[in-house]
C-alpha cells in the first residue's frame, strides 16, 4: 500500500510531502517531495546588492534568523577581508546562542506535541517568548532581525541588555530540568523514541548530515570547534555526543546543547568587551544615524552605500556557522561588481532530510512522524 | 604548511600536473580537475587515507555564460578526521554530461538533482535524476544566467488547466 503524507500535514513541520510504500505497517520505501516553498533565493540574490541580499538570509530558517545573518556576513567579510571588533564578535556569539536555545525550544515543543506530549509545548513556548522578547528588544524584530550586518552589527545593544540576559541565564537551568522531568524518564516517551529511526555514523557522514543529528550518531563534528568563527575558540563549552543515533539520543543531545549554549551566553555577557560594534571601513559600513543627521559627508556616504553598495574584489569565499540544525554555509562568488555573481546556500536541513528515507526503512509507519520530528527540518531553508 | 596544501601537493604528485590545476582565493586553495579524470580523482580524495574527505559538504553549479566552458561544478569537501576543507572544481560545456558521484558520497544524490533542476546539467548513472525543487513540467533552468529573474511570462495570468480539459481540447483538434 502507498500512503501520501502531506504537503499539508501538521507533523511535517511545513510543506513536505512523503510518499511511503508500506507492507502492512512496515515501511518498504519512502520518497520525500520538496519544493513547495521554493522562492528562488539564490537567484534573487544575484539581482540584489550585498547589503540587500542579507535580508534574504533571515527567511531561510525562520526559527533562526540571527545565525543565518551571521553565516552570510562571515562569507561577505571573508570576501572583503574585514576584521570585526571584539565587542561585535562577542555579541554575535551571545545572540546566536540565545537563538539556538529558542530554536531548540521550538523543536522540543513541536516534536513532543507530534508524539502526544502536549504539556511540553506550553512550557517551552513560555521560555522561547522570553528569548524572543530579548531579541525584539535588541534588534526590533522577532523572527527576521537582519541585525548582524556586514562589518559588525546594525547598532549597539541597549543598556539593559546585560540584565535581561542575566535574568534569563539565572532562571533557565531550572526550566530545562522541568522539560526533563516531563520527558527524559517518561516511559511512553522512551518507548516512542528509543531505537527508532537509527542512523549509523558512516551513513550520517556519507549523507552529509550535520548538527545534532550527526552528533547523536556519535560523530564529533561541530563547526564552532572544527573551524571556529566569531571568537568561539575563546569560549569554554563541550560538544554533547550521543551513542545510538536514534530519536531519543537526538533529544538528549539537543537538551544538553541548550545547557552548553547557556554556558556560552553566560561567559559572553560576563566578559563582554567595550568598544565599537562596527569595523571602521568607510565604504562598507554605513555611518551612525546621529552622524548622518549632522554631517553632510556622512549623509552622502550613507546614500552611496545604500544605493550603489560596495564592490568586493573578484574571488570566492565560504562562510559557515553551526546553526541549530547543522552546518549552514554561504558560498559567495564575486565578479567585482556590487551584486553577488553567485550565492550558494548550503542548508543543513536539505541534507538532513535526504537521510530520512534511510532512517525509516523497515520501521513502523507511526515512526515516520517521530523520525521527521527528530531531524528538525525547516522547509524554508530546504526549498530556498 | 597546512593540511590542505599537503593534499594539493599529493594530488599533483599522484596524478601529474595535467589533470590538476591549483589556484587560490581568499587564502583557500582551489583545485580544478580535468573532467575526463575528475571522477577518479574525487574517488581518490574520498578514499585515500592521507586525504580522507569523508563528507561532501556542498556541491553546486555556477554558470559563467560568457566563457568558453560555460558551467562549473564546485565540490566542497570536508575531512572530519583531518579537519580541513577543499574546494574542487570541474568545468563543463553546455550539453556535456558528467559522471555521478552519488555512489562515493550519498549526499551527492540530491545535490546533483538540484543542479539538474537549476542548470540542466545531466549526470551519468545517477539513480534518480528528476527535478527536485521545481515542478516536473517547469520549462527552463532558473539559475542559468540567461534566465530572467522574474521568469519568462511574469505578466501572464495563471490559468490552471485540468487534465480532462487538456485531453478534451486535443480530441477536438483531431476531430
Amino acid at each position: 500500500m502507498t500512503i501520501n503524507m502531506g504537503p499539508q500535514h501538521p507533523a511535517t513541520h511545513g510543506v513536505l510531502r512523503m510518499l511511503v510504500e508500506l507492507d502492512g505497517e512496515v515501511i518498504k520505501k519512502s520518497t520525500p517531495y520538496i519544493g513547495y516553498l521554493h522562492r528562488g533565493v539564490e537567484k534573487l540574490a544575484e539581482a540584489r546588492t550585498y547589503l540587500q541580499a542579507l535580508t534574504l538570509s533571515d527567511r531561510l530558517d525562520y526559527t533562526n534568523g540571527l545565525s543565518n545573518n551571521l553565516a552570510y556576513c562571515l562569507a561577505c567579510e571573508k570576501l572583503l577581508g574585514l576584521e570585526i571588533p571584539k565587542r561585535a564578535q562577542c555579541l554575535r556569539v551571545v545572540l546566536c546562542e540565545l537563538q539556538r536555545i529558542a530554536a531548540h525550544l521550538l523543536w522540543v515543543a513541536t516534536h513532543a506535541l507530534d508524539l502526544g506530549a502536549m504539556t511540553v509545548l506550553f512550557y517551552a513556548f513560555r521560555e522561547r517568548e522570553t528569548i524572543l522578547t530579548i531579541v525584539e528588544h535588541v534588534t526590533g524584530a522577532r523572527l527576521t532581525p537582519s541585525y548582524i550586518r556586514i562589518g559588525g552589527l546594525a547598532k549597539d545593544v541597549p543598556p539593559d541588555f546585560k540584565s535581561m540576559v542575566q535574568a534569563f541565564v539565572d532562571e533557565f537551568p531550572g526550566k530545562i530540568d522541568e522539560y526533563e522531568t516531563l520527558l527524559t524518564k517518561n516511559v511512553i516517551w522512551r518507548r516512542r523514541t528509543q531505537g527508532i529511526a537509527q542512523l549509523s555514523a558512516p551513513d550520517a557522514i556519507s549523507y552529509g548530515v550535520t548538527g545534532p543529528v550527526l552528533r547523536a550518531s556519535g560523530v564529533n563534528y561541530d563547526v564552532r570547534k572544527a573551524y571556529p568563527y566569531s571568537s568561539y575558540d575563546e569560549f569554554d563549552f563541550i560538544v554533547p555526543l550521543g551513542t545510538n543515533g536514534d530519536v531519543y539520543d537526538r533529544y538528549l543531545v539537543r537538551l544538553q546543547e541548550m545547557r552548553q549554549s547557556l554556558r556560552i551566553v553566560e561567559q559572553g555577557i560576563a566578559k563582554l568587551p567595550d568598544g565599537p560594534v562596527n569595523a571602521h571601513v568607510l565604504d562598507v559600513v554605513p555611518p551612525d544615524k546621529d552622524e548622518v543627521q549632522h554631517d553632510m559627508a556622512a549623509l552622502i556616504r550613507h546614500f552611496k552605500i545604500m544605493e550603489e553598495g560596495f564592490k568586493p574584489p573578484v574571488g570566492e569565499a565560504y562562510g559557515a556557522v553551526e546553526a541549530p540544525k547543522g552546518e549552514l554555509g554561504f558560498y559567495l562568488i564575486s565578479d567585482g561588481s556590487s551584486k553577488p555573481f553567485r550565492m550558494r546556500i548550503r542548508a543543513p536541513s536539505f541534507l538532513n532530510l535526504a537521510s530520512i528515507p534511510k532512517m525509516i526503512e523497515g520501521q513502523m509507519v507511526a515512526d515516520v512522524v517521530a523520525a521527521i520530528g527528530s531531524v528538525d527540518i525547516v522547509l524554508g531553508e530546504i526549498d530556498r | 604548511m597546512t593540511g590542505t596544501q599537503t593534499v594539493v601537493q599529493r594530488l599533483v604528485a599522484t596524478f601529474g600536473e595535467g589533470p590538476v590545476t591549483v589556484s587560490e582565493s581568499n587564502g583557500a586553495p582551489h583545485v580544478t580537475l580535468d573532467p575526463r579524470r575528475a571522477r577518479e580523482i574525487l574517488d581518490f580524495l574520498r578514499n585515500d587515507p592521507e586525504c580522507a574527505f569523508e563528507m561532501l559538504t556542498d556541491l553546486f553549479g555556477v554558470d559563467y555564460n560568457t566563457k568558453k566552458d560555460r558551467f562549473e561544478l564546485v565540490y566542497l569537501l570536508n575531512s572530519l578526521s583531518k579537519n580541513m576543507r577543499l574546494a574542487v572544481k570541474v568545468r563543463l560545456n553546455e550539453g556535456e554530461v558528467f559522471p555521478t558521484v552519488s555512489d562515493i558520497w550519498l549526499a551527492a544524490d540530491w545535490f546533483e538533482r538540484e543542479i539538474f533542476d537549476m542548470f540542466g546539467i545531466r549526470f551519468l548513472n545517477h539513480p534518480d535524476l528528476r527535478r527536485i525543487l521545481l515542478d516536473d513540467d517547469f520549462e527552463g533552468h532558473p539559475l542559468r544566467k540567461d534566465f530572467p529573474t522574474e521568469g519568462y511570462d511574469f505578466d501572464r495570468p495563471l490559468v490552471v488547466q485540468l487534465e480532462e480539459e487538456r485531453e478534451g481540447e486535443q480530441e477536438g483538434e483531431k476531430g
